[in-house]
């Protein structure tokens, strides 16, 4: 592969790891829960997708449209009936650590569901789009991956601006700023972590469209997405929006342009200096403040 | 006529077994300043958090406007109009000055009439205006608690709840921040006015309650505590 080409894919798999840390840093920024189900709930949306997409052939990236509403209202319900009514249990206790234990027992739940359901296989969309290339300009990219790097983008972007510019978007950084307050101006803050999370989880559904393509799906595929999630959200600085599309990239590009001159597991411990010593030297992360949203 | 906005009775509350609030009746009618005067840990922190439903009342009634709201959580309070400044202004440090303006009218009641609350409150409060793009936690303390005044007026409030607005403001300050309180006042909104600063406070009401251990030790009209012996000697120091 020619280096163009080795940086273009860096960054289109790095842009999905940014989009899956998107949801990761959004639940962390708002709810201050660290979401250890992530990568399970991203394995879901990768199986609700496959399975939809067998039974239906229906173009992957239309079923964005079906598969995120579904997991809002999944990412949404879960809150609502598990983790709001540990979260009002424990609502004087300063680091709710029974919240952080039910969503990794409910990350096991979901995978040893799936395993049980749909077997441990590993299970690929084949696609039109697998195998398609584009040219561009003598340089020959992935078509999955250079749609993934777009749509990973685009969405990135979009939910930028929605946290910025609209109303729901000031209500939901006004509660991870300061939750009492936020309620005395009149929000209801229960129903808007249940958004948040539903949000969260909804932009898994975007993530594992993407992936699709070019990605094996199987019942713990979460787990190797869900370390590097977190690597991209420490790094790019814990609830930082910015930060986690960076911090995504700079793993995607360390990882893709590693692999042209060492094994994998060699470019995984790269992965792991890099990121410590970014931390070394910067502690927050990038794009860390203790204030961020 | 004198009309009765809000009425607390026996009411009791606290943080776990920490009981704060003991027994506690008042009345707010409308149109007045009222002061809740009191020593450090009296509980007039926790009695406006139990009125705004921050902290769940354990027993007792409080009825604003001829309906029970004990039971209700922040947000249902807030949008009946009864609306708080909270202790240390509480501003959204990250919001811009315009930002923390608009949040506090997300409710449906409020957002409607946006933008000639913005209008209102950037007369009342010009240097706001000023300020409009600034970040929050860049403001100094007298703008933040102008920001902190302003925000609750977004809400449109039929009771306005000021929890120490004093606090930690230069004496010029605080006379100015006194008097937006009056000016708000005049505007037909009724004030509860939660203060350590004892005299001034006398100054602009109409009426206070003296809060001593979470109980009700004195009531009546401001001329009246304020001549009181025990008040001159416990908190004017004459």
């Amino acid at each position: 592969m020619d280096s163009l080409s080795v940086i273009v894919n860096g960054i289109s798999m790095g842009a999905i790891y940014g989009l899956i840390a998107l949801g990761l840093t959004l639940i962390f920024g708002i709810m201050k829960i660290i979401n250890f189900a992530h990568g399970a709930l991203l394995m879901l949306s990768m199986m609700c997708s496959y399975w939809t997409w067998k039974y239906t052939g229906i173009n992957p990236y239309l079923l964005i449209i079906m598969i995120a509403p579904v997991m809002f209202v999944i990412g949404y319900s879960t809150e609502r009936f598990f983790i709001k009514p540990v979260l009002d249990a424990q609502k004087d206790v300063r680091e709710p650590i029974a919240v952080l234990l039910l969503t990794a027992a409910f990350a096991i739940v979901l995978e040893n569901l799936s395993l049980m359901l749909f077997g441990a296989d590993y299970v690929m969309a084949k696609t039109t789009v697998t195998d398609a290339t584009i040219a561009f300009g003598g340089v020959t990219l992935s078509a999955a991956r250079f749609y993934a790097l777009i749509i990973a983008l685009v969405i990135s972007g979009g939910f930028y601006l929605f946290l910025q510019y609209t109303e729901l978007g000031r209500k939901l950084r006004s509660c991870g700023q300061d939750r009492n307050t936020a309620s005395l101006m009149g929000i209801d803050v229960p129903k808007t972590f249940a958004i948040a999370f539903g949000i969260g989880t909804a932009l898994l559904a975007v993530a594992a469209i993407t992936l699709l393509p070019f990605y094996y799906v199987h019942p713990t595929v979460g787990n190797v997405f869900m370390t590097k999630a977190f690597i991209v959200v420490v790094l790019g600085g814990l609830g930082s929006v910015p930060g986690a599309l960076l911090g995504g990239i700079i793993i995607g590009l360390i990882e893709s342009i590693g692999a042209q001159y060492m094994t994998a597991t060699l470019t995984t411990v790269i992965v792991y200096a890099i990121f410590l010593l970014i931390l070394f030297i910067k502690p927050s992360g990038l794009f860390g403040s203790r204030l961020e949203w | 006529m004198i009309m009765k906005l809000l009425t607390i009775k026996n009411l009791n509350s606290g943080y776990g077994d920490i009981k704060v609030i003991k027994n506690v009746s008042l009345e707010i009618n409308t149109g007045e300043i009222v002061s809740i005067v009191g020593a450090n840990g009296a509980g007039k922190t926790t009695l406006l958090k139990t009125i705004s439903g921050v902290i769940p009342a354990e027993s007792g009634e409080i009825v604003f406007d001829g309906k029970r709201i004990e039971h209700l959580p922040p947000h249902m309070i807030t949008d009946l109009g009864i609306i708080q400044v909270p202790e240390g202004r509480r501003i959204f440090p990250m919001f811009t000055v315009y930002e923390n303006l608009l949040i506090g009218s997300v409710l449906p009641r409020t957002i409607k009439e946006r933008k000639n609350n913005l209008e209102r409150v950037f007369e009342l409060l010009p240097r706001l205006a000023e300020r409009k793009t600034q970040v929050g936690s860049t403001l100094s303390g007298g703008e933040q608690q102008m920001l902190a005044i302003g925000r609750a007026l977004m809400g449109m409030p039929r009771i306005l709840m000021l929890d120490e607005p004093s606090l930690g403001l230069s004496p010029k300050l605080v006379s100015t921040v006194f008097e937006i309180i009056s000016k708000i006042n005049s505007q037909g909104i009724t004030v509860v006015l939660v203060e350590q600063n004892v005299k001034q406070a006398l100054k602009l009401s109409q009426r206070a309650y003296v809060l001593e251990n979470g109980m009700i030790a004195l009531e009546g009209s401001a001329e009246k505590i304020i001549n009181d012996p025990q008040v001159k000697k416990a908190y004017l120091g004459l």
